[in-house]
């Protein structure tokens, strides 16, 4: 069984790698360089944007998953649903700190500040404090048992807390002017997602991202059960 | 629920004899306002900027004295066995919760209830100038969500290694949607706004309390189990 997931992980990775460097690719040579309405080519700062979005999708997606496997922990007690609940918090605080990074580059450039207190920020930040917390639950609690029933009861909390952040940011944003006016939205669907070219570098560096995100977790869950039979055995040697 | 009182009772009554945690927490939060006091003091008679930074100090306040005394909840029934003692009592264990949130919110709502008066001193606001009724009305629901996830995470990290350090790390994250909100309707009843001006934030607090009450009534076994 190990060998057949050692050949899926390893055809995981190469897949990945493949995909990603030919997002590279779409990203750095097909794209047509980005113009605004007047016909002047912009800097290349938008482009991080096809790496940003994805990330941002798995980031949330890891919380799900993070979220469902509690729930499911507590309610089957299966040691296996730990297993995927941490790997999925590893890879979705590693995520959620590349969704900040990317943002933030791109916001320096765009607007001039790395940092606003917009709702979309503020609502990752959140995530990845939440996720942060999570992690240091579980570092603080040494009975294996315990640990994934507690850090199963902190997931759940903190996958409720992080919509009801989303609509108090944006409650106090409303209550606030804006700064940047229209700016705000630009997520990047008013400036010119249309033409396929930009639609299949999009669609090109969402599978990258995804498939990375999946190998990771594939990875990460496998390496956890390894080391938990380890753990197992250890500690059978040390009963004897 | 009648049986929720009682522990709420017991531990008000315990903790009333020798007010070791009331005071910490009264002073704490007297402390922390004077020492935002000070680091304001040049601005002071500027009260625009005045109505805009007061409402996060007093909520700051609040917090950190109220992380202080939920620390201390269920450390005290860790001692001689009482956790133990509760759980084997013939009562849902959900029960123990609501008693711990009763006597929690207790304690902190007697904290604010004399911190505030000094924060008016303070910060140079006009008691009469503001409806009372509503900001209490904010008051309350903040500190009531405040007290439902801070009792859930209390009792969670009671076991772990360094449980006083890990409760704000786990705690602040999570009660981000009570702050803002909270934060806001003071400072818009702080500087002379209705009850009505409020309703959005009203709603996301009552709507945060509701629903991680409930939570937290359905995964607190879980946080106290062995």
């Amino acid at each position: 069984m190990s060998r057949n997931f050692r050949k899926i992980e390893a055809f995981l990775g190469l897949l990945t790698a493949g995909v990603m460097l030919f997002a590279f690719y779409l990203m750095f040579f097909y794209l047509p360089p980005m113009k605004d309405e007047a016909g002047e080519v912009l800097n290349s700062s938008f482009n991080i944007f096809y790496f940003h979005l994805p990330i941002a999708l798995s980031s949330y997606l890891a919380f799900a998953i993070l979220f469902l496997c509690s729930l499911f922990f507590l309610w089957k007690k299966a040691s296996c649903w730990d297993i995927y609940a941490r790997s999925a918090a590893e890879v979705g605080a590693l995520f959620a700190f590349l969704v900040l990074l990317t943002g933030s580059i791109w916001a320096k450039a765009a607007w001039g500040w790395y940092w606003i207190w917009d709702i979309r920020l503020s609502t990752s930040l959140v995530l990845f404090l939440v996720y942060l917390a999570y992690l240091a639950l579980r570092q603080a609690v040494e009975e294996p048992e315990k640990r994934a029933r507690f850090a199963a009861v902190f997931g759940i909390l903190g996958f409720v807390s992080v919509p009801m952040s989303f609509f108090s940011i944006r409650l106090w944003r409303s209550a606030h002017p804006l700064m940047f006016g229209q700016n705000l939205g630009a997520s990047g669907k008013g400036g010119g997602l249309e033409g396929s070219a930009l639609k299949l570098t999009l669609l090109v560096n969402s599978l990258a991202i995804f498939l990375l995100f999946a190998s990771l977790f594939i990875l990460k869950t496998q390496n956890e059960s390894l080391q938990e039979k380890l753990e197992e055995k250890n500690a059978r040697q040390f009963d004897e | 629920m009648i049986r929720s009182f009682h522990i709420a009772l017991k531990d008000l009554k315990a903790e009333f004899r020798t007010k070791q945690l009331l005071n910490s927490m009264l002073i704490f939060s007297v402390l922390v306002l004077v020492v935002f006091s000070i680091s304001f003091g040049d601005f002071l008679g500027d009260s625009a900027k005045v109505a805009k930074l007061a409402p996060g100090v007093l909520w700051v306040a609040f917090t950190f004295a109220g992380t202080l005394g939920l620390s201390r909840t269920f450390v005290l029934e860790n001692e001689n066995g009482c956790l133990d003692a509760l759980k084997l009592c013939p009562i849902d264990r959900s029960a123990i919760y609501t008693g711990k949130v009763f006597s929690n919110l207790m304690l902190v709502l007697i904290t604010e209830a004399v911190t505030f008066p000094l924060f008016i001193v303070l910060f140079n606001y006009s008691p009469g100038h503001f409806s009372l009724f509503g900001f209490s009305l904010i008051l309350f629901l903040g500190t009531f969500g405040f007290i439902v996830t801070g009792t859930l995470l209390s009792a969670l990290t009671l076991r772990t290694r360094t449980r006083e350090l890990l409760l704000p790390v786990l705690l602040l994250p999570v009660l981000l949607p009570v702050l803002i909100p909270a934060v806001e309707a003071s400072s818009t009843l702080l500087s002379g706004g209705e009850l009505g001006d409020v309703l959005s934030e009203l709603r996301l607090l009552a709507g945060y309390d509701l629903v991680f009450f409930v939570i937290a009534q359905l995964v607190f076994e879980y946080a106290i189990q062995d």
